[in-house]
């Protein structure tokens, strides 16, 4: 574990939105660090603060506090121009919805050469053609699809435009927003191959914001869960789904539909109920329970934690 | 199963659109049997037909689009005759209700929650003023709405997407239907919310004795739902049978390659399966098996001749032509091969050795 390389690292962070005075708290003390050529899972229901510390890894939402880390060097807060235009070359985003994410008013070759087109990168025509070219049946898809506009596309050739817009950069951490769930069963299965493929290839990292754990369970090596703005529960996929300790990610696990009827119909439903906490007087910490599981817990839960741990 | 009595009878109905002087065949044939109080899952890729095939029993297609030929029997009438709104009328929401997708667009953001299932309350139940304004209290209090009283004065940007989902069955079931459609009732919703909103639907569905069909692309909704399965590719039905002969001893390699590319059945590490390629393009004709140019397994007469439904047993039919007696043995992939063997373990199947041997 501790011989493994830190790619990105999240470092307490904060992200408010809206008055200053009244500040709405989307995430609030979060921290991880992803590991170089894993893929790392963000999991939590709609509204939990997933996409925002995605955006605030790209640097789209500021940070309140905390600071955010790639290879050692601070990517949050105020950059010279210089380490601006590496961080973004870095850090790519894969959107969530192919039909939204695209310009439909630009070719498939613009929307894909868009960021070679930034200051203090001098391409020719040429060599942004053959960039586009590459990065395109990269993704499988074909070069003359450059002078094609996006809604001649289905959806899953629209997400393969989508992580061939990433890649043109060469990035080295991406930043996959529920890159599946706007796609059709069947083509599931061909983008994350796509994605697993490039990883393999290019060492790249992951980090996968979803909220379909079965999904997650598959492609991912760690898993957190956030709740309410905070990671409530982080742990190797496979501790996570064998012994899940907050009630919270219980709740999720048990609420997963699958494709097994007999499984379904002895279905046991968890509901997760804030009240069964007793916050008030001992805060909860960030504690790791055994090697490389974390849970945010007080103490009287971290025992209880522990007993289950043994059984 | 035989005794179950059928409710409504769709026998080879065809529906095309009409786009631009094209001609699409958005359904090729359809016929399936709905039974009285059973849950039916229609289970498909997008493009598929199986929206049209379900606004086709409540006749809300776009105008662009006519039924062909073929029939569909419910109540002693074939509502593929039916002209007029008005015929339509005494049947939506009356004898059949449908619960859309997203609670975001299908409820009037203008008008209070209250407003929107009191319309259908008084359409549909013939009361008014303070006994129309307490049904729509019971209704709430049974959809598991708390407060009814207060939430009938909000707006719908008030509740939460799963709350407006309850809003949203509430009002199907003010009309007190004999079937309601539920068209991917969850894609919108979150796991956790998912489950709930689809246990207040059986729930309703035990208490008013009511038929349902969802429509979905969810596998793991239709294991939880479904007492039959019928599986749609390129407007046509592929395979129907019972959920657990669906999804323990699937027959027709589309089936095969949507349970194979599950991620939940997966392993780690290895690729998934795929299915290669796209859906065929409805403006064409489609020549023998849809699914044959995607299908490793296919056969020679695949892409000659359109294969007949097979029957595999009372309950399941798949429309392939590995179930002919002539055709060659050909082994499903190792997933399904594994899923046949835990239903022949649990006694759900017979799995005798390959119906096509």
């Amino acid at each position: 574990m501790a011989e493994r390389e830190k790619m990105l690292e999240v470092d307490h962070i904060r992200v408010e939105f809206g008055k200053k005075r009244h500040p709405f708290v989307a995430v609030d003390d979060v921290s991880f660090a992803i590991y170089k050529g894993e893929t790392f899972g963000l999991v939590g229901e709609s509204g939990s603060g997933k996409t925002t510390i995605g955006r605030a890894i790209i640097r789209a939402n500021p940070l309140a506090a905390g600071e955010i880390r790639l290879d050692g060097q601070r990517i949050s807060g105020r950059l010279t121009p210089a380490e601006d235009r590496q961080v973004t070359r870095d850090v790519q985003m894969i959107f969530q919805d192919p039909m939204d994410s695209l310009n439909e008013r630009a070719k498939v070759g613009y929307i894909v050469a868009e960021g070679l087109y930034a200051p203090g990168r001098h391409y020719t025509e040429e060599q942004r053609r053959e960039m586009v070219n590459k990065a395109l049946s990269d993704v499988g898809l074909l070069p003359e699809f450059a002078s094609r506009f996006p809604h001649e596309f289905s959806g899953g050739q629209r997400q393969r435009i989508g992580i061939a817009r990433a890649l043109i950069l060469d990035p080295k951490f991406i930043v996959a927003d529920e890159p599946i769930s706007a796609l059709d069963v069947s083509i599931r299965a061909q983008v994350l191959n796509l994605l697993a493929r490039l990883q393999k290839e290019r060492g790249l990292t992951y980090l996968f914001i979803a909220h379909d754990l079965s999904v997650v369970r598959f492609i991912c090596d760690r898993i957190a869960v956030i709740h309410k703005g905070r990671i409530v529960e982080l742990a190797e996929s496979e501790q996570l789904f064998a012994h899940p300790l907050h009630p919270y990610t219980k709740a999720l696990l048990s609420a997963i539909p699958q494709p097994d009827p007999i499984a379904e119909r002895n279905k046991k439903l968890l509901v997760y109920d804030p009240a069964c906490h007793h916050y008030e007087v001992d805060k909860p910490q960030w504690t790791e329970v055994e090697p490389g599981h974390f849970i945010l817990a007080n103490a009287p839960e971290l025992d209880v934690y522990r007993r289950e741990l043994q059984r | 199963m035989d005794q179950q009595q059928v409710l409504l009878s769709v026998q080879d109905l065809n529906f095309k659109f009409t786009l631009r002087g094209q001609v699409l065949h958005a359904l090729r044939g359809i016929s399936l049997d709905v039974y009285k109080g059973e849950s039916l899952a229609i289970v498909g890729e997008s493009g598929s037909g199986k929206s049209v095939f379900v606004k086709c029993l409540m006749g809300l297609n776009d105008a662009n689009g006519c039924v062909e030929s073929g029939k569909i029997l419910y109540d002693g009438k074939d509502l593929a005759q039916f002209k007029s709104d008005a015929e339509w009328r005494a049947l939506r929401g009356h004898r059949i209700a449908m619960v859309l997708q997203d609670p975001m667009t299908s409820l009037n953001p203008l008008k209070t929650i209250g407003w929107q299932i009191r319309e259908a309350v008084e359409l549909h139940q013939n009361l008014h003023g303070d006994a129309a304004k307490k049904a729509v209290y019971e209704i709430l209090a049974e959809v598991g709405i708390s407060d009814p009283q207060r939430r009938y004065n909000q707006y719908p940007h008030e509740f939460s997407g799963g709350m407006r989902q309850r809003v949203v069955i509430a009002i199907a079931m003010a009309c007190k239907p004999e079937i309601l459609i539920c068209d991917e009732p969850t894609t919108a919703l979150d796991v956790t919310i998912q489950a709930q909103i689809l246990g207040l639907i059986k729930e309703m569905q035990k208490k008013y004795d009511l038929t349902t069909i969802y429509i979905t692309h969810d596998l793991g909704v239709v294991a939880n739902v479904a007492d039959r399965i019928a599986v749609m590719y390129a407007g046509d039905i592929v395979e129907v049978g019972r959920c657990e002969e669906v999804f323990y001893d699937p027959r027709h390699p589309y089936t095969w390659a949507l349970l194979s590319s599950l991620p939940q059945l997966g392993v780690k590490g290895e690729p998934l399966y795929s299915i290669e390629g796209t859906p065929p393009n409805l403006f064409h004709e489609v020549r023998g098996d849809a699914f044959a140019p995607r299908n490793p397994h296919a056969l020679k007469m695949d892409f000659v001749k359109r294969p007949p439904m097979f029957t595999v047993t009372a309950t399941h039919a798949a429309r392939t032509w590995l179930l002919d007696p002539r055709a060659p043995k050909i082994d499903p992939p190792e997933h399904i091969r594994a899923l046949r063997e835990k239903g022949r373990q649990l006694g759900l199947t017979k799995g005798e050795e390959c119906a096509n041997g």
